[in-house]
């Protein structure tokens, strides 16, 4: 079976339930958006598939097990993430951080040597993430937006079947959103996509499928329009706006 | 929930683009470095300096060896290794085993075996030194093979940033109390002295001396091309990552323990080569030399100089070597004082060391300008 497939999965910390026994299934060539209250799980959810959280039950992706392997094994299956603070490595460039991205099967040899040339994939994504104008540049100095496609373009080289997303589009310009929209579109062709996000405007234009989870749990799946339709749903994001008021 | 550690050593703007600039450069750029290092270190230095003189700044290049494995070890890969001490002194002690061996002649116990060990034939463990061929490649290979294992265990249980130093320190301390117990086989607090021969050649003979001196230098030389290469490398850039996102390269696929372990081994291999040509340059070793307090002076030079620089670290070692020799020909109290703030001044005030002194005094005037 292809695409992300979750069975129960729960995880614990300290006693507090963070994600109580989760399913969820992801067919391969979704761009499946995750949303819910803060706290409602969502990191979890991804820090658990990534090997980051300890979690009992079951992820599989593309049929093989990940839960009980390490973090960078479960990289190497092709399972690739994004953080809500962007975590490139500031002080390389962003061809360095392409290079590195898309390296970890290199042998001895070839890390002990100079990088001679741009690899072609490298190429490729940093025209795919339009940053071929400041590859030199030290990723530090890029803008926030910038750092996000700079991640986005790190999967891609990893050579990732399936991308986690954590608020990928937190702090950009409506323009940046909007192009990286479209990238998400793009990729579903021939990737798997998974999105954390709080921004609704941005669900309802680029959203394929949605899931909303509330204290741990999934509280309902479908198409935009049968999720913002559920009156659970509403209660639940009604009820915390009306908190967040209050407070 | 998600928990990414490790902020970038450095943050400061000035450290940033010191790196950029002092870091391995292009290929001529570096080789017109060597060139310089080459013409200073063996036309130079031999003419201007006296025997005496000589002989010190040899001391003080086998210190500098050290310090390109601290900057590779910390200033690239962000370990900081308060305990090359003990991978100085197993090179140290592996060569001084083999001179002192080769002293007291086939079939001879060294001379302080026979005062305090009452020993009647050579401990099992000496016997290998015997070889020649044995006991240079166990200089280098003897910290290796320890760093491994050590490195693999401290590594993969992601034990790191102040808990790395302070066990690299406790082992240091572990290693100069054990060799001062074993005073029978190994000379105790006095280690191994006055040692006469290096390879057939008499160290007494200034000519000789002189010839160490050399030795000493070209292997700088060689140990400098081979950080030059490790930096501006693949590996180099990755262990770079490795500094600043630990967590992060794990999602990339990358063990980050395996890359860590690289730099450690390799900076092991460095300090024992040091600690071997520190024997013949020096004529002694012993615990006081490979404890934790030179084991802290190894760094200090590194701070000094500038960690994450090519040179930096080497150049700072030569620099507080130098002082201290200076210093405590004059003023033999007052060293440990200016020690200490040479230690505090760079990491306050200079982050990158003084291999970023000159960005930093171009950042300050071009403020000026533009007040």
């Amino acid at each position: 079976m292809s695409g992300l497939v979750v069975r129960d999965l729960k995880v614990v910390f300290d006693g507090f339930v963070a994600v109580g026994g989760v399913d969820l299934d992801v067919p391969a060539g979704d761009v499946r958006f995750v949303i819910g209250p803060n706290g409602a799980g969502k990191t979890t959810l991804i820090d658990a598939i990534t090997g980051l959280a300890r979690a009992s039950g079951s992820v599989t992706f593309d049929g093989r097990e990940l839960l009980g392997r390490k973090v960078h094994k479960i990289a190497r299956l092709g399972v690739g993430r994004t953080f809500q603070n962007s975590t490139v490595f500031e002080e390389l460039t962003v061809l360095q951080n392409l290079d590195i991205a898309a390296g970890w099967n290199r042998g001895p040899l070839t890390l002990l040597r100079r990088r001679s040339s741009v690899p072609p994939e490298v190429q490729r994504a940093l025209e795919t993430i339009r940053l071929t104008a400041v590859r030199d540049q030290p990723a530090g100095t890029l803008p926030h937006g910038q750092k996000q496609w700079l991640e986005i373009g790190m999967l891609l080289v990893q050579d990732a079947k399936l991308f986690l997303l954590d608020e990928p589009v937190a702090g950009m310009s409506q323009e940046e959103r909007d192009a990286t929209g479209e990238l998400l579109g793009e990729l579903s062709k021939t990737h798997t996509v998974v999105v954390i996000e709080h921004d609704m405007d941005f669900l309802r234009r680029f959203a394929r499928t949605v899931t909303v989870m509330h204290a741990g749990g999934i509280l309902s799946e479908g198409t935009v329009a049968e999720v913002q339709a559920d009156p659970r749903v509403q209660e639940v994001y009604l009820g915390h706006a009306v908190q967040a008021q209050e407070a | 929930m998600t928990t990414l550690q490790d902020p970038p050593i450095a943050p400061s703007a000035a450290g940033r683009s010191a790196r950029r600039r002092f870091g391995p450069g292009t290929g001529s750029r570096a080789a017109a470095g060597f060139a310089v290092a080459a013409v200073v270190l063996f036309a130079v230095a031999p003419v201007v300096l006296g025997d005496f003189r000589l002989g010190l700044l040899a001391k003080y290049l086998c210190l500098a060896i050290v310090a390109v494995g601290i900057g590779l070890a910390w200033g690239r890969g962000g370990m900081l290794t308060l305990g090359q001490g003990v991978f100085f002194g197993l090179g140290g002690y592996a060569m001084a085993m083999h001179l002192k061996l080769a002293d007291a002649g086939p079939g001879q116990l060294p001379d302080f075996m026979q005062l305090y060990g009452q020993l009647d034939a050579l401990p099992w463990w000496w016997r290998p030194f015997t070889s020649p061929a044995f006991a240079l490649a166990a200089t280098v290979l003897l910290p290796m093979l320890v760093a491994l294992p050590l490195g693999l265990l401290i590594f993969r249980r992601r034990v790191r940033g102040a808990y790395f130093a302070i066990l690299s320190q406790a082992l240091c301390a572990a290693f100069a109390i054990f060799l001062i117990g074993q005073q029978g086989t190994t000379g105790g607090t006095n280690g191994l002295t006055d040692i006469q021969g290096f390879f057939g050649y008499d160290l007494n003979d200034p000519i000789n001396r002189r010839m160490i001196y050399f030795i000493v230098a070209a292997v700088l030389l060689a140990v400098l091309g081979v950080a030059w290469q490790l930096m501006r490398s693949r590996y180099g850039e990755l262990l770079v990552a490795v500094r600043d996102g630990e967590e992060r390269v794990r999602f990339l696929g990358y063990d980050p323990a395996n890359v860590k372990l690289v730099a450690y081994v390799v900076a092991a291999g460095m300090a024992g080569l040091a600690g071997a040509l520190f024997v013949p340059a020096v004529g002694i070793i012993s615990p006081a030399m490979i404890g934790v307090v030179p084991s802290i002076e190894f760094v200090i030079g590194v701070a000094v100089g500038g960690r994450a620089s090519l040179v930096g670290p080497a150049l700072g070692a030569i620099a507080v070597a130098w002082a201290r020799t200076a210093l405590s020909e004059r003023l033999p109290s007052a060293w440990t004082y200016f020690e200490g703030l040479l230690f505090i001044l760079p990491v306050v005030f200079l982050p990158g060391g003084l291999a970023s002194l000159t960005v930093f005094l171009r950042r300050r005037s071009g403020k000026k300008a533009s007040a």
